[in-house]
């Protein structure tokens, strides 16, 4: 029972060493969530005989998978009633990397909101996952399962995606490592989209290590992937130097504004002071098109939403409803199929694309995602990385924000951003609330510097407790 | 009163790479349904389109040989609309960014030289095919993502013979260029045609109408002409014309209308983010430039000057590319300057052949040197018949074998001595005694005959000119 509460690195080194088995790992995790994932909900499970295991190949490290990442032979159904019992007969490219490395992935899938839509898990049509640090709490999302399973040592490590603070969000409201890597770093190949020009999939862990050690293995330019990009993939843990001497860093003003949590506000205050002992260099800057980014965000991103669904119509594979012709085929089997956050989302892209409208909106937002990454450009002239909360809040209850969709939109306020100018970021636990609940810290730095990010957050997990912390299930 | 038609032509084409567009399927005709298809063609979740550079540089081909101006910078765009053969519901096209814009084709008519301006030339996928069946539609997608051109004319043309001259042209011209075999039974070119009248001499544009569903350039031919006559007829009775998108009925002979304006789908294009837009270096085109040979028009020219042919001939001798290369070096191997019996070959009995075993004349395996080894034996050895030649032509493709070969082998050589042929002419004017006396009676005609039943007695191998001078002499002297 005591090796999933390891990290991968901690358990490889033991491999290494003789100490214990795969199988061990396997069957420990087993155990884990045999115990305590009737609480937290962390994997989707439509049947008893799923393997928890792809083919029960112990080897190496397994990695837990966010529903939306292809597994061959594994169900891959993003939590939608559309594709449930899809298999894929292919598996993503980041899982064959996962195979190449010598490790291996769960059987069981992570649970998600909807096509991964949604900040709180509460949109999978298999129900909400709970909050390890608070069952009354959402995990976050939508890689709501995937983090909560890492929190909850139901999985050593995981990959989710990131469209829009999908990886970084959940790892803030679950207290543990995510990261959303340069567009262009991980192949989209087997990543079933939710919008193509902003999705990343990413590896949430329990440390630093760990995510940088998971991101040597699935970085990498992929033939398979027109928009993945051909730059050597460096030896990320070659970043873990504990040493923030002269590291750079901006402080956009526009992130500290109403709307953040006062709680949170101080605890990153706090972090940032540590950093400063740390030799980390701080001042303030401007990203002045941030107000924008949300809005700019939900046209984008569901505009290619609304084409990117399309071909879940009933023809070839999920569901498909049983009609007299074909337009009804289409009309039912969509009805049938996706849930509302899915539907409102088709409807708003749809819109947004119309005849008449796309000027106004699309077009228009195009233009300020552009003026929002030269917000970047120009801070990253000057500065190594940007420091702001993940979230405004820590994680909040079930339930509490379902009938609101723009007060849930905004609790990606301070994600959004790095999405539309493609660049990384990471979260990392920095603190918790009076209530207990965990508080991320978020990195941003300029293409392709995921280096920075896993210098900067190593120096300071090496002189804080937090990531150590475990919740009481 | 008299109007002038406004035609503009949308064709699409298949380039003919060996796989699709977007995945490593292979793009060949009439495979098993279904059985040409992965995850990405078919639009599995999860699936990304790469695309074929091959696809590419043919594009640019076409765009270059149309005298289009490629762009540096062009991207796909996603076309949004539901339809069973299409797997993503949406296809993967150009809208704002074309490939290449403002070409022109020459075409020319009753001797007439006419330039038909090409708004654009651009990238896109083909959609599956389905196949209707009592009550059910299956759905076929081994088309799916074939890499297709679209070429948009602009309203330049005027008639339908113009559209169809247009259509011709185009497809020698892409013939040539051997990046598709533009084969409309197939599928491989297509053609819609937008259609309005005005009246004779007004500028401003009447209302259009798009023509849909022609399986053949005379298919296009008809249904504009059919569709002129209806819009003349409309407008001189008053009635008011409305856009739509109209069918063209072969068998009816009529076009019928599918869907009006109001019904028109708002495609929702925007820029597909699964491909990274294009920069298209100018050396890659100075590149491509190098690869295209002489086009038909060009080609036209040179068979006239070098090789004293007539225009007639030489424009149907250019008409393919192969075709043409076969008839040059016929040509070349012929030794009189004077070229003109061997287009006279090429035209008559080796198209005819061809045709008669749907073939095109290189597609035979007849070299160009056996080719022009019967020409001789016809035209300057008068060794045998132009009739006999016909016969040993066949045989030259049915066995591969050489004229002079087959005409030893079936002792077909041609009879031209007086001793051999006297008796079969003896034999002939005792059996037709009319014709002799309508000879004698100054009928010059009659002696024809009379050399066509030495020819049948003969069985093809009498040399007609020799028989016809042996009989004047016969009869004369008698």
């Amino acid at each position: 029972m005591e090796s999933c509460k390891l990290t991968a690195h901690e358990l490889l080194e033991k491999i290494k060493n003789g100490e214990i088995a795969s199988e061990q790992i396997f069957s420990d995790l087993s155990k884990r969530i045999e115990g305590v994932d009737s609480k937290v909900k962390a994997y989707v499970r439509t049947s008893d005989s799923q393997p928890l295991v792809h083919n029960s190949n112990f080897r190496g490290i397994p990695v837990s998978i966010k529903d939306n990442i292809c597994t061959e032979g594994c169900n891959t159904e993003c939590c939608s009633k559309i594709l449930v019992g899809f298999n894929p007969p292919y598996s993503a490219t980041v899982i064959n990397k996962i195979i190449e490395s010598g490790n291996s992935f769960m059987g069981l899938k992570c649970n998600m909101d909807e096509f991964a839509f949604g900040s709180s898990t509460e949109n999978s049509c298999f129900g909400p996952t709970h909050n390890p640090w608070n069952l009354e709490c959402v995990p976050g999302g939508s890689s709501g399962g995937s983090a909560a399973a890492v929190a909850a040592d139901e999985a050593i490590w995981a990959l989710g995606s990131d469209t829009g603070g999908s990886i970084r969000q959940p790892a803030s409201f679950c207290g543990v490592v995510g990261l959303k890597p340069t567009y262009g770093r991980v192949s989209r190949f087997g990543l079933i989209a939710f919008a193509s020009s902003l999705d990343q999939i990413g590896p949430l862990t329990k440390d630093v290590r760990d995510s940088a050690l998971l991101m040597n293995i699935i970085s990498g330019y992929d033939p398979n992937d027109s928009t993945s990009i051909n730059t050597p993939v460096p030896d990320y843990t070659k970043d873990l130097i504990n040493d923030a001497k002269g590291i750079k860093v901006g402080i956009p003003r526009e992130y500290f504004v109403e709307g953040l949590d006062p709680e949170v506000k101080l605890i990153i205050e706090e972090a940032v002071n540590k950093l400063k002992t740390l030799g980390a260099q701080f001042k303030e800057v401007s990203l002045p098109h941030t107000e924008y980014a949300v809005p700019v965000y939900y046209i984008l991103a569901t505009a290619e939403a609304s084409s990117n669904l399309a071909r879940f119509d009933g023809v070839q594979y999920g569901l498909r409803a049983k009609t007299q012709n074909l337009i009804d085929m289409y009309k039912k089997t969509r009805q049938l199929g996706f849930g509302d956050e899915a539907k409102r989302r088709i409807i708003l892209g749809t819109f947004a694309l119309s005849h008449g409208y796309y000027d106004a909106y699309y077009l228009r937002a195009l233009k300020v995602r552009t003026l929002i990454k030269q917000d970047f450009d120009n801070v990253f002239k000057d500065f190594d990385c940007i420091i702001t909360p993940t979230s405004p809040t820590s994680a909040f209850k079930i339930g509490e924000k379902v009938d609101d969709p723009l007060k849930m939109y905004l609790s990606d306020i301070y994600t959004i951003s790095v999405n539309l100018a493609g660049i990384p970021a990471i979260s990392i636990p920095c603190g918790f609330t009076k209530k207990g609940l965990p508080v991320g810290l978020q990195i941003l730095s300029k293409h392709f510097n995921e280096g920075m990010l896993f210098r900067l957050a190593y120096a300071y997990e090496q002189n804080t407790e937090w990531h150590k912390m475990k919740p009481k299930l | 009163m008299k109007y002038e038609a406004v035609i503009g032509l949308e064709v699409h084409l298949h380039l003919n790479t060996k796989t699709k567009a977007f995945c490593g399927c292979s793009t060949e005709f009439g495979k098993e349904p279904n059985s040409q298809v992965c995850p990405v063609c078919l639009g599995f979740p999860g699936s990304l389109p790469v695309y074929n550079q091959t696809a590419l540089d043919y594009a640019i081909k076409v765009a270059l040989a149309l005298n289009c101006k490629v762009q540096e910078y062009t991207k796909f765009d996603r076309k949004n609309y539901f339809y069973p053969d299409l797997p993503k519901n949406y296809q993967v096209s150009q809208y704002d960014l074309p490939l290449s814009v403002c070409g022109f084709l020459d075409i020319e008519l009753d001797g007439k030289l006419k330039r038909i301006g090409i708004t654009r030339v651009h990238m896109e996928e083909d959609a599956g095919k389905l196949i209707h069946q009592d009550n059910s539609s299956l759905v076929d997608f081994n088309r799916t993502g074939v890499p297709l051109l679209e070429i948009v004319s602009e309203p330049d043309i005027n008639s339908p013979e113009e559209a169809y001259e247009y259509l011709s042209t185009l497809k020698s011209t892409i013939q040539y260029l051997e990046v598709s075999d533009c084969d409309m039974e197939k599928g491989s070119l297509r053609c819609d045609a937008n259609i309005s009248l005005r009246p004779a001499g007004e500028k401003a544009l009447g209302i259009k109408t798009e023509l849909k569903n022609m399986n053949s350039f005379k298919g296009v031919k008809d249904a504009l002409s059919y569709e002129i006559k209806r819009q003349a007829e409309m407008l001189d009775s008053g009635e008011t014309l409305t856009q739509e998108t109209r069918l063209w009925d072969v068998k009816a002979q009529e076009t019928v209308s599918m869907r009006t304006k109001e019904g028109a789908k708002d495609y929702r294009y925007f820029p597909e983010p699964d491909l990274p837009p294009f920069i298209i270096k100018e050396d890659k085109i100075t590149e491509i430039r190098k690869t295209i040979p002489e086009l038909p028009k060009e080609k036209m020219q040179r068979f006239i000057k070098e090789y004293g042919l007539s225009e007639y001939d030489a424009k149907i001798l250019v008409n393919s590319g192969a075709g043409s290369r076969f008839s040059e070096e016929a040509m070349k191997a012929f030794p009189d300057e004077n070229k003109k019996p061997v287009a006279n070959w090429i035209i008559g009995p080796l198209t005819a052949l061809a045709a008669n075993y749907n073939l095109q004349i290189y597609e035979l395996n007849i070299s160009p040197d056996n080719f022009i080894e019967l020409a001789m034996l016809v035209e300057k050895d008068q060794a045998i018949s132009n009739l006999t030649g016909k016969t040993v032509l066949e045989e030259m493709y049915k066995t591969g074998k050489s004229a002079k070969e087959i005409i030893t082998e079936k002792n077909l050589a041609q009879i031209s001595d007086s001793g051999s042929l006297g008796g079969v002419i003896e034999e002939v004017i005792k059996e037709n005694p009319k014709s002799v006396s309508d000879f004698k009676a100054g009928k010059a005609n009659a002696v024809m005959f009379l050399v066509g039943q030495v020819m049948r007695k003969s069985a093809g191998k009498a040399n007609p000119k020799v028989v016809q001078d042996l009989i004047k002499k016969r009869l004369e002297s008698a």
